[in-house]
Protein backbone atom coordinates (compact mmCIF):
# COMPACT_ATOMS: atom_id res chain seq x y z
CA UNK A 1 0.00 0.00 0.00
CA UNK A 2 1.15 3.44 -0.98
CA UNK A 3 0.30 6.78 0.73
CA UNK A 4 0.31 10.10 -1.10
CA UNK A 5 -0.30 13.77 0.57
CA UNK A 6 -1.27 16.48 -1.62
CA UNK A 7 -3.22 19.59 -1.02
CA UNK A 8 -5.62 20.58 -2.65
CA UNK A 9 -5.94 23.70 -4.96
CA UNK A 10 -9.51 24.26 -5.83
CA UNK A 11 -9.79 26.74 -2.83
CA UNK A 12 -7.88 28.72 0.28
CA UNK A 13 -9.04 25.99 2.54
CA UNK A 14 -6.56 24.03 0.95
CA UNK A 15 -7.34 20.73 2.31
CA UNK A 16 -4.39 18.41 3.60
CA UNK A 17 -5.42 15.27 1.60
CA UNK A 18 -4.29 11.65 2.33
CA UNK A 19 -4.79 9.24 -0.80
CA UNK A 20 -4.18 5.45 -0.25
CA UNK A 21 -3.51 3.58 -3.57
CA UNK A 22 -2.17 -0.21 -4.13
CA UNK A 23 -0.90 -1.12 -7.37
CA UNK A 24 -1.99 2.06 -8.79
CA UNK A 25 -5.47 1.94 -7.64
CA UNK A 26 -6.74 4.43 -5.71
CA UNK A 27 -8.51 2.99 -2.32
CA UNK A 28 -9.36 5.55 -0.44
CA UNK A 29 -9.63 9.77 -0.55
CA UNK A 30 -9.08 11.08 3.07
CA UNK A 31 -9.42 15.29 3.87
CA UNK A 32 -10.91 16.48 1.66
CA UNK A 33 -14.06 18.90 2.05
CA UNK A 34 -15.95 18.97 -0.76
CA UNK A 35 -16.10 17.09 -4.25
CA UNK A 36 -13.73 19.21 -6.35
CA UNK A 37 -10.76 18.21 -3.76
CA UNK A 38 -11.64 14.24 -4.40
CA UNK A 39 -12.21 15.17 -8.17
CA UNK A 40 -8.52 16.62 -7.90
CA UNK A 41 -6.97 14.20 -5.83
CA UNK A 42 -7.52 11.43 -8.18
CA UNK A 43 -6.52 13.10 -11.15
CA UNK A 44 -3.23 14.41 -9.08
CA UNK A 45 -2.04 10.64 -8.22
CA UNK A 46 -2.88 9.20 -11.56
CA UNK A 47 -1.84 11.81 -14.00
CA UNK A 48 -1.07 15.19 -13.10
CA UNK A 49 -0.45 17.48 -15.91
CA UNK A 50 0.50 20.81 -15.97
CA UNK A 51 1.17 23.92 -18.30
CA UNK A 52 4.43 24.78 -19.02
CA UNK A 53 4.77 28.24 -19.91
CA UNK A 54 8.83 30.04 -20.47
CA UNK A 55 10.44 32.37 -23.10
CA UNK A 56 12.33 31.92 -26.06
CA UNK A 57 15.24 34.01 -27.23
CA UNK A 58 14.03 35.48 -30.94
CA UNK A 59 16.37 36.07 -33.73
CA UNK A 60 15.95 39.59 -35.52
CA UNK A 61 12.99 40.88 -33.78
CA UNK A 62 11.68 43.92 -31.82
CA UNK A 63 12.35 42.42 -28.40
CA UNK A 64 14.90 39.95 -26.79
CA UNK A 65 12.80 37.15 -26.32
CA UNK A 66 9.46 35.69 -27.01
CA UNK A 67 6.87 34.04 -24.23
CA UNK A 68 5.57 30.82 -25.09
CA UNK A 69 3.04 27.95 -23.87
CA UNK A 70 2.22 24.64 -24.12
CA UNK A 71 -0.99 24.63 -25.97
CA UNK A 72 -2.47 21.91 -23.57
CA UNK A 73 -1.41 21.05 -19.97
CA UNK A 74 1.53 18.28 -20.21
CA UNK A 75 2.21 15.71 -17.93
CA UNK A 76 4.45 16.84 -15.35
CA UNK A 77 7.23 15.03 -15.60
CA UNK A 78 7.83 15.96 -19.29
CA UNK A 79 8.42 19.84 -17.81
CA UNK A 80 12.16 19.71 -18.02
CA UNK A 81 12.55 18.15 -21.62
CA UNK A 82 10.14 20.49 -22.29
CA UNK A 83 12.03 23.48 -21.38
CA UNK A 84 15.27 21.18 -22.44
CA UNK A 85 13.47 21.02 -25.95
CA UNK A 86 12.89 24.50 -26.16
CA UNK A 87 16.42 25.95 -25.52
CA UNK A 88 17.43 25.16 -28.42
CA UNK A 89 14.66 26.69 -30.80
CA UNK A 90 15.22 30.37 -32.07
CA UNK A 91 12.49 31.13 -33.88
CA UNK A 92 12.65 34.47 -36.51
CA UNK A 93 10.48 37.85 -36.32
CA UNK A 94 8.06 38.50 -37.02
CA UNK A 95 5.92 36.14 -34.47
CA UNK A 96 2.27 35.92 -33.81
CA UNK A 97 0.19 35.15 -30.95
CA UNK A 98 -1.02 31.25 -31.92
CA UNK A 99 2.60 30.74 -33.63
CA UNK A 100 4.27 27.03 -33.34
CA UNK A 101 7.63 27.70 -31.77
CA UNK A 102 7.91 23.85 -31.17
CA UNK A 103 5.85 21.04 -32.39
CA UNK A 104 4.93 17.99 -30.62
CA UNK A 105 7.24 19.06 -27.28
CA UNK A 106 8.92 16.11 -25.73
CA UNK A 107 7.15 13.81 -27.50
CA UNK A 108 3.56 14.67 -25.68
CA UNK A 109 1.94 15.62 -28.70
CA UNK A 110 1.20 18.88 -27.51
CA UNK A 111 2.42 22.26 -29.34
CA UNK A 112 4.13 24.58 -28.12
CA UNK A 113 2.67 28.04 -29.54
CA UNK A 114 3.87 32.21 -28.82
CA UNK A 115 1.53 33.87 -26.55
CA UNK A 116 3.20 37.35 -27.66
CA UNK A 117 3.43 39.68 -31.02
CA UNK A 118 6.93 40.08 -31.75
CA UNK A 119 7.68 42.18 -34.72
CA UNK A 120 11.26 42.89 -36.92
CA UNK A 121 13.06 45.93 -35.07
CA UNK B 1 -2.05 73.22 -25.47
CA UNK B 2 -4.08 70.28 -27.06
CA UNK B 3 -7.78 69.40 -24.82
CA UNK B 4 -8.93 65.79 -24.71
CA UNK B 5 -12.54 64.70 -22.99
CA UNK B 6 -10.99 62.28 -21.31
CA UNK B 7 -7.01 61.52 -20.14
CA UNK B 8 -6.20 58.01 -19.10
CA UNK B 9 -3.05 57.49 -17.26
CA UNK B 10 -1.44 54.46 -17.81
CA UNK B 11 -1.72 51.91 -20.59
CA UNK B 12 -1.83 48.50 -18.44
CA UNK B 13 -5.04 46.06 -17.60
CA UNK B 14 -6.93 49.46 -15.92
CA UNK B 15 -5.86 51.93 -18.52
CA UNK B 16 -6.91 49.87 -21.63
CA UNK B 17 -10.39 48.79 -19.92
CA UNK B 18 -11.33 52.29 -19.03
CA UNK B 19 -10.55 53.41 -22.20
CA UNK B 20 -12.52 50.80 -24.20
CA UNK B 21 -15.79 51.32 -22.19
CA UNK B 22 -15.61 55.16 -22.33
CA UNK B 23 -15.25 54.84 -26.12
CA UNK B 24 -18.16 52.35 -25.81
CA UNK B 25 -20.01 55.05 -23.96
CA UNK B 26 -19.83 57.46 -27.29
CA UNK B 27 -16.90 59.66 -26.51
CA UNK B 28 -14.18 60.10 -29.14
CA UNK B 29 -11.91 62.44 -27.79
CA UNK B 30 -9.36 59.98 -25.75
CA UNK B 31 -6.14 60.03 -25.05
CA UNK B 32 -3.89 57.44 -22.80
CA UNK B 33 -0.48 57.94 -21.80
CA UNK B 34 1.54 54.96 -21.35
CA UNK B 35 5.15 55.36 -19.89
CA UNK B 36 6.33 51.76 -21.07
CA UNK B 37 7.49 50.80 -24.79
CA UNK B 38 4.29 49.11 -25.18
CA UNK B 39 0.85 49.16 -23.92
CA UNK B 40 -0.22 46.01 -21.76
CA UNK B 41 1.51 47.44 -18.26
CA UNK B 42 1.94 44.22 -15.96
CA UNK B 43 0.76 41.56 -18.26
CA UNK B 44 3.77 41.71 -20.16
CA UNK B 45 6.02 40.27 -17.95
CA UNK B 46 3.54 37.99 -16.09
CA UNK B 47 4.11 35.02 -18.59
CA UNK B 48 2.03 32.44 -16.27
CA UNK B 49 -1.35 31.02 -17.39
CA UNK B 50 -4.09 31.73 -15.20
CA UNK B 51 -5.77 35.17 -16.49
CA UNK B 52 -8.86 35.50 -17.86
CA UNK B 53 -11.06 33.00 -16.71
CA UNK B 54 -13.91 35.11 -15.23
CA UNK B 55 -13.42 37.70 -18.51
CA UNK B 56 -13.27 35.09 -21.21
CA UNK B 57 -13.66 32.00 -19.49
CA UNK B 58 -11.03 30.68 -20.39
CA UNK B 59 -7.20 30.40 -19.08
CA UNK B 60 -4.91 33.02 -20.65
CA UNK B 61 -1.35 34.36 -20.11
CA UNK B 62 -0.71 37.56 -19.58
CA UNK B 63 0.35 38.83 -22.65
CA UNK B 64 -2.30 36.59 -24.35
CA UNK B 65 -4.89 38.90 -21.98
CA UNK B 66 -3.29 42.19 -22.59
CA UNK B 67 -3.39 41.58 -26.53
CA UNK B 68 -7.31 40.94 -26.62
CA UNK B 69 -7.89 44.67 -24.68
CA UNK B 70 -5.28 46.44 -27.15
CA UNK B 71 -6.52 44.81 -29.84
CA UNK B 72 -9.52 46.50 -29.03
CA UNK B 73 -7.74 49.87 -28.58
CA UNK B 74 -6.81 49.67 -32.11
CA UNK B 75 -9.60 48.87 -33.69
CA UNK B 76 -11.57 51.25 -31.89
CA UNK B 77 -8.70 53.61 -33.17
CA UNK B 78 -8.30 54.99 -29.64
CA UNK B 79 -5.02 57.57 -29.05
CA UNK B 80 -2.09 56.52 -26.91
CA UNK B 81 1.02 57.79 -26.66
CA UNK B 82 4.09 55.25 -25.73
CA UNK B 83 7.28 55.87 -23.82
CA UNK B 84 5.65 59.01 -22.38
CA UNK B 85 5.78 59.75 -18.52
CA UNK B 86 3.19 61.96 -16.96
CA UNK B 87 5.11 64.64 -14.92
CA UNK B 88 2.55 66.59 -13.07
CA UNK B 89 -1.42 66.72 -12.89
CA UNK B 90 -2.91 70.02 -11.87
CA UNK B 91 -6.53 70.03 -10.18
CA UNK B 92 -7.80 71.94 -13.41
CA UNK B 93 -6.84 68.72 -15.07
CA UNK B 94 -4.12 69.83 -16.76
CA UNK B 95 -1.60 67.14 -17.16
CA UNK B 96 2.09 68.04 -18.07
CA UNK B 97 3.92 65.23 -19.91
CA UNK B 98 7.30 64.36 -21.67
CA UNK B 99 8.76 62.51 -24.48
CA UNK B 100 11.66 61.81 -26.50
CA UNK B 101 9.84 63.31 -29.75
CA UNK B 102 7.44 65.75 -28.51
CA UNK B 103 9.93 67.28 -25.21
CA UNK B 104 7.77 68.47 -22.60
CA UNK B 105 4.13 69.27 -23.65
CA UNK B 106 0.88 70.08 -21.52
CA UNK B 107 -2.93 68.69 -22.56
CA UNK B 108 -6.33 69.89 -20.75
CA UNK B 109 -8.57 67.04 -19.86
CA UNK B 110 -12.24 67.40 -19.06
CA UNK B 111 -12.11 64.16 -16.96
CA UNK B 112 -8.80 62.32 -15.97
CA UNK B 113 -8.91 58.22 -15.27
CA UNK B 114 -5.87 57.53 -12.78
CA UNK B 115 -4.98 54.10 -13.97
CA UNK B 116 -0.94 53.91 -12.61
CA UNK B 117 -1.21 50.66 -11.28
CA UNK B 118 1.83 49.97 -8.11
CA UNK B 119 4.43 48.97 -7.72
CA UNK B 120 6.92 46.57 -5.20
CA UNK B 121 7.68 47.72 -1.57
CA UNK B 122 11.28 48.26 -1.78
CA UNK B 123 14.10 47.04 0.43
CA UNK B 124 14.42 50.17 2.10
CA UNK B 125 10.95 49.70 3.83
CA UNK B 126 12.11 46.24 5.65
CA UNK B 127 14.95 47.30 7.50
CA UNK B 128 17.01 44.59 6.87
CA UNK B 129 21.08 44.96 7.57
CA UNK B 130 23.67 44.53 5.52
CA UNK B 131 25.89 46.16 2.88
CA UNK B 132 23.98 47.13 -0.60
CA UNK B 133 25.51 44.57 -2.81
CA UNK B 134 24.55 43.64 -6.34
CA UNK B 135 21.78 40.72 -6.41
CA UNK B 136 19.01 42.16 -4.51
CA UNK B 137 15.85 42.52 -6.82
CA UNK B 138 12.29 42.80 -6.28
CA UNK B 139 10.71 39.85 -7.62
CA UNK B 140 9.03 41.74 -10.36
CA UNK B 141 12.30 43.20 -11.36
CA UNK B 142 13.56 39.72 -11.72
CA UNK B 143 10.49 38.73 -13.47
CA UNK B 144 10.59 41.75 -16.35
CA UNK B 145 14.69 40.88 -16.54
CA UNK B 146 13.66 37.36 -17.00
CA UNK B 147 10.50 37.31 -19.45
CA UNK B 148 11.16 40.11 -21.15
CA UNK B 149 14.95 41.13 -21.50
CA UNK B 150 16.12 37.68 -21.69
CA UNK B 151 18.56 38.04 -18.74
CA UNK B 152 19.02 35.63 -15.61
CA UNK B 153 19.49 37.25 -12.57
CA UNK B 154 21.45 34.91 -9.99
CA UNK B 155 21.71 31.03 -10.45
CA UNK B 156 21.54 30.51 -6.11
CA UNK B 157 18.52 32.46 -5.02
CA UNK B 158 16.24 33.01 -1.58
CA UNK B 159 13.20 34.70 -2.04
CA UNK B 160 12.09 36.52 0.91
CA UNK B 161 8.14 36.90 1.21
CA UNK B 162 5.68 34.29 -0.29
CA UNK B 163 2.97 36.14 -2.14
CA UNK B 164 2.37 35.50 -5.67
CA UNK B 165 4.87 37.27 -7.32
CA UNK B 166 7.70 35.39 -5.10
CA UNK B 167 6.18 31.73 -5.73
CA UNK B 168 5.74 32.48 -9.30
CA UNK B 169 9.06 33.53 -9.29
CA UNK B 170 10.48 30.59 -7.50
CA UNK B 171 9.06 28.23 -10.51
CA UNK B 172 10.08 30.69 -13.31
CA UNK B 173 13.76 30.69 -12.29
CA UNK B 174 13.91 26.94 -11.58
CA UNK B 175 13.20 26.54 -14.94
CA UNK B 176 15.47 28.74 -16.15
CA UNK B 177 18.33 26.86 -14.37
CA UNK B 178 18.96 28.55 -11.32
CA UNK B 179 18.68 26.81 -7.75
CA UNK B 180 16.04 28.11 -5.22
CA UNK B 181 16.95 27.56 -1.88
CA UNK B 182 14.29 28.76 -0.05
CA UNK B 183 11.13 31.05 0.25
CA UNK B 184 10.94 32.78 3.83
CA UNK B 185 7.71 34.10 4.96
CA UNK B 186 7.51 36.23 7.96
CA UNK B 187 3.48 35.36 8.46
CA UNK B 188 2.49 31.70 9.56
CA UNK B 189 0.60 31.34 6.47
CA UNK B 190 1.37 32.22 2.93
CA UNK B 191 -0.20 35.59 1.46
CA UNK B 192 -0.36 33.01 -1.82
CA UNK B 193 -2.79 31.37 -3.45
CA UNK B 194 -3.54 27.50 -2.83
CA UNK B 195 -2.38 26.61 -6.14
CA UNK B 196 0.66 28.57 -6.66
CA UNK B 197 2.34 26.88 -2.97
CA UNK B 198 1.36 23.17 -5.19
CA UNK B 199 2.86 24.22 -8.44
CA UNK B 200 5.71 26.50 -8.28
CA UNK B 201 7.21 25.42 -4.54
CA UNK B 202 6.09 21.84 -4.19
CA UNK B 203 6.55 20.29 -7.66
CA UNK B 204 10.29 21.67 -7.67
CA UNK B 205 10.81 20.53 -3.69
CA UNK B 206 11.43 24.27 -2.90
CA UNK B 207 10.75 24.47 0.64
CA UNK B 208 8.44 27.42 2.03
CA UNK B 209 9.34 28.99 5.47
CA UNK B 210 6.60 29.94 7.67
CA UNK B 211 7.37 31.98 10.40
CA UNK B 212 10.70 33.22 9.41
CA UNK B 213 12.73 36.29 8.08
CA UNK B 214 15.93 37.51 6.88
CA UNK B 215 18.09 39.12 9.52
CA UNK B 216 21.22 39.16 7.57
CA UNK B 217 22.61 39.77 3.70
CA UNK B 218 26.41 39.00 3.38
CA UNK B 219 28.74 40.11 0.96
CA UNK B 220 29.78 43.86 0.19
CA UNK B 221 30.13 43.72 -4.19
CA UNK B 222 27.40 40.84 -4.60
CA UNK B 223 25.50 38.70 -2.81
CA UNK B 224 27.43 35.65 -0.94
CA UNK B 225 24.87 34.79 1.24
CA UNK B 226 21.66 35.54 3.55
CA UNK B 227 21.12 34.40 7.22
CA UNK B 228 17.39 33.68 7.76
CA UNK B 229 15.99 33.26 11.35
CA UNK B 230 12.68 32.25 12.77
CA UNK B 231 10.03 34.42 13.92
CA UNK B 232 8.01 34.41 17.44
CA UNK B 233 4.18 35.56 17.16
CA UNK B 234 5.67 39.36 17.29
CA UNK B 235 7.67 38.50 14.27
CA UNK B 236 10.83 38.99 16.27
CA UNK B 237 13.41 36.93 15.13
CA UNK B 238 14.19 33.88 18.01
CA UNK B 239 17.78 33.40 18.72
CA UNK B 240 19.48 30.32 18.06
CA UNK B 241 17.26 29.63 15.00
CA UNK B 242 19.42 31.20 12.54
CA UNK B 243 20.36 29.48 9.61
CA UNK B 244 22.88 30.27 6.45
CA UNK B 245 22.62 30.07 3.24
CA UNK B 246 25.17 30.35 0.48
CA UNK B 247 23.55 32.54 -2.14
CA UNK B 248 24.20 35.34 -4.94
CA UNK B 249 20.65 36.41 -5.42
CA UNK B 250 18.02 37.73 -2.41
CA UNK B 251 14.62 38.32 -4.94
CA UNK B 252 12.00 40.16 -1.99
CA UNK B 253 8.29 39.68 -2.65
CA UNK B 254 6.67 41.65 0.31
CA UNK B 255 3.97 43.20 -1.22
CA UNK B 256 2.59 46.09 -3.80
CA UNK B 257 1.99 49.79 -2.80
CA UNK B 258 -0.68 51.61 -5.37
CA UNK B 259 1.58 54.49 -6.95
CA UNK B 260 -0.28 57.64 -6.09
CA UNK B 261 2.86 60.52 -6.24
CA UNK B 262 0.60 62.04 -9.55
CA UNK B 263 -2.53 61.59 -7.33
CA UNK B 264 -1.87 63.51 -3.96
CA UNK B 265 0.36 66.00 -6.17
CA UNK B 266 -2.81 66.68 -7.28
CA UNK B 267 -4.43 66.76 -3.96
CA UNK B 268 -6.89 63.68 -4.23
CA UNK B 269 -7.56 61.92 -0.93
CA UNK B 270 -5.89 59.13 0.17
CA UNK B 271 -7.01 56.00 1.70
CA UNK B 272 -4.93 55.11 4.93
CA UNK B 273 -5.65 51.81 4.54
CA UNK B 274 -5.25 50.80 0.70
CA UNK B 275 -2.56 53.98 0.26
CA UNK B 276 -4.81 54.36 -3.00
CA UNK B 277 -7.88 57.24 -4.07
CA UNK B 278 -11.19 57.59 -1.49
CA UNK B 279 -14.00 56.78 -4.38
CA UNK B 280 -17.35 57.17 -4.28
CA UNK B 281 -19.60 54.88 -5.86
CA UNK B 282 -18.72 56.04 -9.94
CA UNK B 283 -15.10 55.55 -8.80
CA UNK B 284 -14.73 59.57 -8.88
CA UNK B 285 -12.20 60.48 -6.30
CA UNK B 286 -12.49 63.68 -3.88
CA UNK B 287 -11.62 65.45 -7.06
CA UNK B 288 -14.74 66.32 -9.53
CA UNK B 289 -14.31 64.26 -13.13
CA UNK B 290 -11.18 62.29 -11.49
CA UNK B 291 -11.97 59.09 -11.75
CA UNK B 292 -9.02 55.88 -10.28
CA UNK B 293 -9.39 52.14 -11.13
CA UNK B 294 -7.12 49.27 -11.06
CA UNK B 295 -3.94 48.79 -8.45
CA UNK B 296 -3.79 52.43 -8.50
CA UNK B 297 -7.12 52.77 -6.39
CA UNK B 298 -6.24 49.28 -4.51
CA UNK B 299 -4.67 46.28 -4.92
CA UNK B 300 -5.89 43.63 -6.99
CA UNK B 301 -5.55 39.90 -6.80
CA UNK B 302 -7.22 38.95 -10.35
CA UNK B 303 -6.72 41.41 -13.37
CA UNK B 304 -10.39 40.15 -14.30
CA UNK B 305 -11.85 42.53 -11.18
CA UNK B 306 -9.41 45.08 -12.23
CA UNK B 307 -10.65 45.01 -16.00
CA UNK B 308 -14.57 44.90 -14.71
CA UNK B 309 -13.82 47.93 -12.24
CA UNK B 310 -11.71 50.08 -14.61
CA UNK B 311 -14.90 49.41 -16.97
CA UNK B 312 -17.02 50.72 -14.85
CA UNK B 313 -14.26 53.86 -14.45
CA UNK B 314 -14.84 54.38 -18.07
CA UNK B 315 -18.21 54.79 -18.31
CA UNK B 316 -19.13 56.84 -15.41
CA UNK B 317 -16.58 59.30 -16.67
CA UNK B 318 -18.01 59.26 -20.34
CA UNK B 319 -21.02 59.99 -18.12
CA UNK B 320 -19.79 62.85 -16.02
CA UNK B 321 -18.08 64.30 -19.66
CA UNK B 322 -21.75 64.24 -21.38
CA UNK B 323 -23.33 65.78 -18.54
CA UNK B 324 -25.26 62.55 -17.13
CA UNK B 325 -23.74 62.14 -13.76
CA UNK B 326 -25.02 64.17 -11.34
CA UNK B 327 -23.28 66.76 -9.32
CA UNK B 328 -22.45 64.74 -6.02
CA UNK B 329 -23.61 68.63 -4.25
CA UNK B 330 -26.68 67.85 -5.11
CA UNK B 331 -27.71 64.08 -4.75
CA UNK B 332 -28.00 62.42 -0.88
CA UNK B 333 -24.73 60.54 0.11
CA UNK B 334 -24.51 56.91 1.85
CA UNK B 335 -21.61 56.16 4.48
CA UNK B 336 -19.99 52.55 3.54
CA UNK B 337 -18.38 51.50 7.19
CA UNK B 338 -15.75 48.51 7.41
CA UNK B 339 -17.03 46.69 10.38
CA UNK B 340 -15.68 43.81 12.32
CA UNK B 341 -12.83 41.95 10.15
CA UNK B 342 -13.06 43.86 6.82
CA UNK B 343 -9.70 46.24 6.71
CA UNK B 344 -11.38 48.81 4.14
CA UNK B 345 -13.71 49.18 0.95
CA UNK B 346 -13.94 49.80 -2.01
CA UNK B 347 -16.28 52.73 -2.48
CA UNK B 348 -16.10 54.44 0.75
CA UNK B 349 -19.58 56.85 0.31
CA UNK B 350 -22.42 55.95 -2.26
CA UNK B 351 -24.74 58.50 -4.11
CA UNK B 352 -27.90 55.75 -4.39
CA UNK B 353 -29.23 58.34 -7.34
CA UNK B 354 -25.47 58.25 -9.25
CA UNK B 355 -25.40 54.32 -9.06
CA UNK B 356 -25.78 52.02 -11.57
CA UNK B 357 -28.58 49.47 -11.06
CA UNK B 358 -26.07 47.03 -8.97
CA UNK B 359 -23.01 48.16 -7.63
CA UNK B 360 -20.01 46.07 -6.49
CA UNK B 361 -18.38 46.62 -3.17
CA UNK B 362 -14.97 44.57 -3.14
CA UNK B 363 -13.21 44.61 0.42
CA UNK B 364 -10.66 42.33 2.08
CA UNK B 365 -10.98 40.58 5.20
CA UNK B 366 -8.36 40.49 8.08
CA UNK B 367 -7.49 37.45 8.94
CA UNK B 368 -8.98 33.91 7.48
CA UNK B 369 -12.71 33.46 8.27
CA UNK B 370 -14.09 29.66 7.99
CA UNK B 371 -18.08 29.27 7.59
CA UNK B 372 -18.66 32.63 8.22
CA UNK B 373 -21.36 35.27 6.33
CA UNK B 374 -20.76 38.53 4.92
CA UNK B 375 -23.52 41.10 6.37
CA UNK B 376 -24.35 44.35 4.94
CA UNK B 377 -26.32 46.07 7.49
CA UNK B 378 -28.14 49.73 5.94
CA UNK B 379 -28.97 51.75 9.23
CA UNK B 380 -29.93 48.81 11.51
CA UNK B 381 -31.21 46.37 9.16
CA UNK B 382 -29.11 43.53 8.19
CA UNK B 383 -29.72 43.35 4.04
CA UNK B 384 -27.46 41.07 3.64
CA UNK B 385 -26.12 38.00 4.75
CA UNK B 386 -23.80 35.59 2.67
CA UNK B 387 -22.22 32.31 4.13
CA UNK B 388 -19.19 31.63 2.72
CA UNK B 389 -17.03 28.54 3.68
CA UNK B 390 -13.44 30.51 3.57
CA UNK B 391 -12.38 33.82 3.06
CA UNK B 392 -8.69 35.04 3.67
CA UNK B 393 -6.55 38.28 3.31
CA UNK B 394 -5.03 37.65 -0.15
CA UNK B 395 -8.24 36.73 -1.83
CA UNK B 396 -10.84 40.11 -2.69
CA UNK B 397 -14.21 40.01 -1.84
CA UNK B 398 -17.11 41.66 -2.60
CA UNK B 399 -21.14 42.23 -2.09
CA UNK B 400 -23.63 43.75 -4.20
CA UNK B 401 -25.62 46.20 -3.95
CA UNK B 402 -29.09 47.16 -5.08
CA UNK B 403 -30.68 51.29 -6.26
CA UNK B 404 -33.55 50.22 -5.37
CA UNK B 405 -33.20 48.56 -1.69
CA UNK B 406 -30.98 52.14 -0.77
CA UNK B 407 -33.22 54.06 -2.53
CA UNK B 408 -36.08 52.77 -0.24
CA UNK B 409 -35.67 54.14 2.74
CA UNK B 410 -34.40 57.87 1.97
CA UNK B 411 -34.04 58.69 5.81
CA UNK B 412 -31.24 55.92 6.16
CA UNK B 413 -27.70 56.74 6.15
CA UNK B 414 -24.60 54.38 6.52
CA UNK B 415 -24.23 50.67 5.50
CA UNK B 416 -21.74 48.46 7.45
CA UNK B 417 -20.04 45.46 5.71
CA UNK B 418 -18.50 42.67 8.46
CA UNK B 419 -17.88 39.69 8.84
CA UNK B 420 -20.22 37.62 11.19
CA UNK B 421 -19.43 34.22 12.68
CA UNK B 422 -21.68 31.09 12.28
Amino acid sequence: METKRLTCINCPLGCALTVEMEEGNILYIKGNSCKRGAVYAQKEVTNPVRTVTTTVAVKDGALPVVSVKTREPIPKEKIFDCIQELKRVRPAAPIHIGDVILADAAGTGVDVVATKQVLAP
Amino acid sequence: MKNYDIVIIGGGPAGLAAAISARESKIESILILERDRELGGILNQCIHNGFGLHTFQEELTGPEYADRFICQVEEKNIAYKLNTIVLDITSEKVITAMNREEGLFQTQAKAVILAMGCRERPRGALNIPGYRPAGIYSAGTAQRLVNMEGCLPGREVVILGSGDIGLIMARRLTLEGAKVQAVAELMPYSGGLKRNIVQCLNDYDIPLKLSHTVIDIQGKKRVEGVTLAAVDAQGKPIPGTEEHYACDTLLLSVGLIPENELSRGMGVELNSVTSGPKVDESLETSLEGVFACGNVLHVHDLVDFVSAESAAAGRNAAAYVKGELPGRASVKKLFLRHGEGVRYTVPETICPERMDEELTVRFRVSRVYQSCYISAYFDHERIRHKKRQIMAPGEMEDIKLTKEELLKYPDRKQITIMIEEG
